[in-house]
């Protein structure tokens, strides 16, 4: 992990969070810095090693930057007392739709491209 | 003895050193459990470690702005870590930009099927505000989910723990659900898994196949991405 490529992160959440209030926008300043980033690896067409390094140090632990937030939830437990037969449904019901919708899509459209290919396939006789 | 140890806490419980350094050590206690029970998704290392300081701090009768005081130097790299989230996105996008735009439909998709059916059924049992538009991102990866929560006037922390356990839901069924409709596609398989449950989701699609897991990462990416642009514009239409 480089002091470098740690502080092209920040410059990059900095982005984002400046372009996210300058442009009023309704999506949080990392994820404008993160969609920024991606794009600026596509342009430059590779990936530093150093950034990959970094990248992956610091994602290696993700799950442990969220605790200090998740332990928040002390503060809202009458939310999860009251509420709780209408989140657990909520959750239920939408991931099991979420999985068998994505799932189903990606194989439709799996299919329609192989007949797309197949028929462009057969030759010029067609065109 | 007991006068001394008074002395210590009062002083200890005023510095950010306890508060980060029981987070830390929560976290590995769950990682560790989580690692012996052979990664077994119920046994979550995040939520054992939520688990154990919620009921710390009510035992010692610390408030959560005295342990925030020393658990934001772990909380603010989360910003940075959310950048980070890019590479990998990057990475697996390398891999399947022949077939990307086919993937980008599944996604949004999936991305739009989350929203609408956890704010539907939230809505339909009665549930409140503040914890519809908690719930409304608990698909996306915990980082991006909290900061959509934050912007659409949910509550973040609820978002996070409503994160881990949709994850644990999708990590669970998961398997179960592709194999009723009889899905076989390793590709779309780690779709479904990635986009529904994120990073716990993912972590259990790359137990079980390279591939699935490779495809599970880059729907965490590009979901979380979806989200955060779809989101305010469905509650747009809604609200």
């Amino acid at each position: 992990m480089t002091l470098g490529f740690i502080t092209w992160l920040l410059v990059f959440q900095l982005l984002g969070e400046v372009m996210s209030r300058g442009f009023e926008l309704p999506l949080p300043g990392p994820v404008v810095g993160m969609a920024l980033l991606f794009v600026a690896l596509v342009v430059r067409g590779d990936l530093p090693q150093g950034l990959k390094d970094t990248a992956g140090g610091l994602l290696k632990h993700l799950s442990l930057l969220f605790v200090p937030a998740g332990v928040g939830v002390m503060m809202h437990l009458h939310l999860l007392q009251d509420e709780w037969p209408g989140i657990t449904a909520a959750l239920v019901v939408s991931t099991v739709l979420t999985i068998a919708v994505t799932a189903l899509v990606m194989v439709g459209l799996g299919k329609i491209t192989a007949k797309l290919t197949k028929t462009s396939g057969q030759g010029p006789s067609d065109g | 003895m007991g006068e001394e140890f008074t002395h210590i806490w009062v002083y200890l419980s005023t510095t950010p050193l306890l508060g980060l350094t029981v987070t830390l050590v929560a976290y590995q206690a769950g990682m560790w459990i989580y690692v012996r029970a052979n990664m077994n998704p119920l046994l979550n290392p995040v939520l054992i470690a939520v688990l154990m300081l919620v009921g710390l701090l009510m035992i010692t009768g610390t408030d959560y702005p005295t342990y925030f005081d020393g658990a934001q130097f772990v909380h603010f790299m989360l910003g940075p870590a959310t950048v980070a989230l890019a590479v990998p996105l990057y990475q697996q996008f390398q891999k399947v930009r022949g077939s990307f735009w086919m993937i980008l439909t599944a996604i949004l998709a999936g991305s739009i099927t989350a929203a609408l059916s956890a704010i539907g059924v939230a809505w339909a049992m009665g549930v409140s505000r503040e914890t519809l538009l908690s719930i409304a991102p608990k698909s996306v990866t915990a980082p991006i989910a909290m900061g959509i929560a934050e912007v659409m006037g949910g509550v973040p922390s609820l978002t996070a723990v409503l994160v881990i356990l949709t994850g644990i839901i999708g990590a669970v069924l998961g398997t179960w659900i592709l194999n009723i409709l009889n899905i076989k596609d390793w590709r779309a398989r780690g779709l479904a898994i990635g986009t529904a449950s994120h990073g716990i989701g993912t972590a259990r699609a790359l137990q079980v196949n390279e591939v699935a897991g490779a495809f599970a990462s880059l729907a965490m990416g590009l979901n979380g991405l979806a989200t955060a642009v779809l989101l305010p514009l469905i509650l747009g239409l809604i609200f």
